[in-house]
């Protein structure tokens, strides 16, 4: 169908030679990897702000910890790391624990590699957006009778969005950039598919630009979309006069 | 004769007229004041004299030299960039929020334009910067501070001394307490009267009746973007003609 | 574990016997990125805030092109995808360039550094104190002088926070250089692993590696800030 289009544009020198189909499965699994690694991430993130941001050291501690190790080595190390340990350490539980043997196929070991790297990136997004909601809010929700969740659920949750989406919008683009390493562990994404459909053509070139161009697309519709949520939260607030 | 004569300036923006015509002549040694409600074009006026702002007509002289200027579709700017450059250097402006650059120590404040514009060697250029700090009542250790340690009242200060050692003909002061707290506005104040009674020629925007009175050769009244009155403080402010003059001054502190 | 230390304690830190390798080849990337991408940013961003449209489209575009598109596909168009189109592979100078994995790869990365340093000067240009400005024309400075004494030094200043975040997200991008065949940390890392088979403690080392890097350069930066960020007041 592309093919049909690009014909009637006159442009059929730059068709897609067949790798429409893989180019787009490759751009699927990006985008599969990239939200739901982008969702785990999140759920860490908030369980590890709240964490940090907890009276009781026992929380704390490990939260900062996690926080620092993780941001301190790079996202590939800690891929390599993680991704080629899962399966032995998981086996090693299972077998611990009497339990029979599980396998985790490297989709989902990609995906539980990203989340858990990014949840320490999420952790300080969140950890700086709870900060930044005004106390006396919490203050009158306590005053008034709500418990701790409730607080949480009605007042902290929806005003920390406002100061948390530019960090979420970043750490998201952060993702679907990284999810382009997922090819280096093996992972069937979009740049292996570039790259494959590249090397069989003798169009490298050509086909990586493709590649790039999907992440581009991708990343603009993410903006936009980010740019509209971003005045959603921000319903009743009047920004500072200046 | 006239140091400074502007005539007949007029700026709009948009369709929005704030200056419909406002003239002014400087003698060596006048302080003009001008007065006036928000919104009057007062400083508007004072900031289209060194062109930050963009006036739509008139004309202005320095020393009875004419300076030169053209027109286009933003509105009258002077014809050379060198000329309004040199015409800047020769009028130094005290803002009502300071604006001293705050990457720079005090010291380094003071001696920026005259040895990057003027020219100055640093040597002078730091020589100076100690007299008129000395000049405007602050230690010299000052020199060696960074704005943001300073109270108001000693940045506006240094602001002042930063406008003396260009060693200007004309000082143009925007407000220059509006900003301060009530009990930093007297030392600056002080400076400000010392320099009119040394015989500067100023033309200073103020809310300060009371001082206006007391160290201004010339007060001009504006309403609207138009002089309403103008003449000796004595008898602009002590023996207001106009009812909205009479409005104005009743309305102020002093 | 020991012998893993023992066999590979030398690539690991400079050299494996015939090139530069791990530490010494990650921080010479480091610097060689940062030191090109930060020179070229300088201009750049003074171009992204220009009131002119045809200068700051140029600007505009190459940042939102190599923020908007991963790092990993930046390098290999540079690498492989650029050396296999036919023209290049023919001119002598753009033949030889391109041959070199090293000079790929600082390209690579120098150019995408650059996109971001470029929008964090880009933002501290924009966000500087209006009155400031106006001070600086009324004392008659303009044109560079502007830029030199008065925009720029305040600029790159408050941009100190952000760029070090920068230069620490770049530590990390190196990892990437093993794909181009260049011998940094990581790629001996996975040596050490495909040697031994001790992939814990293999990238469990340069996982160290780089930990210990970073912190370093959070340290040197924090006395930067305390010393370039003094004038911002007594709370800081």
């Amino acid at each position: 169908m592309f093919e049909n289009l690009l014909q009637i544009l006159g442009l059929s020198g730059y068709s897609l030679k067949g790798f429409g189909p893989l180019l787009l499965q490759g751009t699927w699994m990006t985008v599969k990897l990239s939200v739901l690694s982008l969702l785990l991430s999140a759920m860490l993130g908030l369980i590890g702000a709240i964490a940090k941001l907890s009276g009781s050291a026992v929380l704390r501690v490990p939260a900062q910890l996690y926080t620092t190790l993780i941001r301190g080595v790079p996202d590939l190390v800690l891929m390599l790391l993680i991704f080629y340990s899962l399966q032995t350490w998981l086996t090693s539980l299972t077998t611990a624990l009497g339990w029979d043997y599980i396998e985790i196929d490297p989709f989902n070991a990609g995906v539980i590699t990203l989340g858990f790297i990014y949840g320490a990136y999420f952790t300080e997004t969140f950890r700086g957006a709870i900060r930044a909601v005004p106390r006396g809010q919490l203050e009158a929700a306590t005053g008034y009778g709500l418990t701790r969740i409730q607080r949480f659920r009605f007042v902290v949750f929806p005003q920390m969005m406002r100061f948390a989406l530019p960090g979420i919008g970043n750490t998201w683009l952060v993702i679907l950039k990284a999810t382009a390493l997922v090819s280096i562990i093996g992972l069937s994404d979009l740049v292996k598919a570039a790259q494959d459909a590249g090397k069989s053509t003798y169009q490298l070139f050509y086909f990586l630009l493709l590649a790039a161009l999907v992440y581009l697309l991708i990343a603009s519709v993410s903006n936009y979309l980010l740019r509209r949520l971003e005045v959603f939260y921000r319903a009743g607030f009047r920004e500072s006069a200046r | 004769m006239y140091k400074l004569t502007v005539d007949n300036l007029h700026k709009n923006y948009g369709s929005h007229e704030v200056l419909k015509g406002v003239s002014l002549n400087a003698k060596p040694g006048d302080v003009i004041s001008l007065i006036g409600a928000s919104g009057s074009g007062k400083s508007t006026f004072l900031r289209c004299i060194n062109f930050l702002e963009t006036p739509n007509e008139g004309a202005m002289s320095l020393d009875n030299q004419p300076i030169r200027m053209v027109h286009d579709r933003h509105g009258m700017h002077v014809a050379d960039a060198a000329e309004l450059q040199r015409l800047r250097t020769r009028l130094a402006m005290v803002f009502q929020h300071f604006n001293l650059w705050s990457h720079m120590t005090v010291l380094d404040n003071i001696t920026l334009a005259p040895r990057r514009v003027l020219g100055v060697s640093k040597k002078e250029a730091e020589q100076r910067a100690r007299l008129y700090l000395d000049k405007v009542g602050l230690p010299s250790r000052v020199a060696d501070q960074y704005p943001a340690f300073l109270s108001g009242g000693q940045q506006q200060r240094v602001a002042i001394a930063r406008a003396l050692s260009m060693e200007p003909d004309i000082m143009l002061f925007d407000e220059p307490t509006s900003a301060l707290d009530p009990e930093l506005v007297g030392e600056v104040l002080k400076v400000i009267q010392g320099l009119a009674e040394e015989g500067r020629t100023m033309i200073m925007v103020t809310h300060e009746m009371g001082f206006a009175r007391k160290v201004s050769s010339q007060v001009l009244f504006l309403h609207q973007g138009r002089v309403e009155e103008q003449g000796t403080p004595e008898a602009v402010l002590g023996n207001p003609q106009s009812e909205r003059l009479q409005q104005f001054l009743s309305g102020s502190l002093k | 574990m020991i012998e893993l230390l023992q066999e590979y304690w030398q690539p690991f830190l400079y050299h494996d016997g015939r090139h530069i390798t791990g530490l010494t080849m990650t921080l010479w990337l480091l610097s060689a990125s940062i030191f090109f991408g930060f020179i070229m940013s300088i201009p750049l961003s003074i171009a992204r805030v220009s009131s002119t449209a045809w200068v700051r489209w140029p600007v505009q575009f190459y940042t939102y092109l190599f923020r908007g598109t991963p790092l990993y596909i930046q390098l290999l168009i540079c690498y492989t995808g650029i050396y296999s189109i036919a023209a290049v592979r023919e001119q002598p100078v753009l033949d030889a360039f391109f041959r070199d994995a090293m000079n790929c790869t600082i390209l690579a990365f120098a150019l995408n550094t650059c996109a971001y340093t470029t929008e964090i000067f880009a933002g501290a240009i924009r966000n500087m104190h209006h009155g400031e400005v106006e001070a600086a024309k009324a004392y008659g400075l303009r044109g560079w002088k502007l830029y030199a004494y008065v925009i720029m030094p305040s600029a790159l200043r408050r941009s100190l926070p952000y760029y070090s975040n920068e230069v620490i997200l770049m530590l990390h991008s190196t990892t990437l250089a093993f794909t181009a065949t260049v011998p940094d940390i990581l790629k001996i890392a996975r040596d050490a692993n495909s040697a031994t088979f001790l992939t814990f403690q293999s990238f469990g080392i340069a996982a160290a590696m780089y930990l210990a890097i970073t912190f370093a350069l959070v340290g040197l930066f924090r006395l930067a800030e305390r010393r370039w960020l003094a004038f911002l007041g007594p709370a800081h």
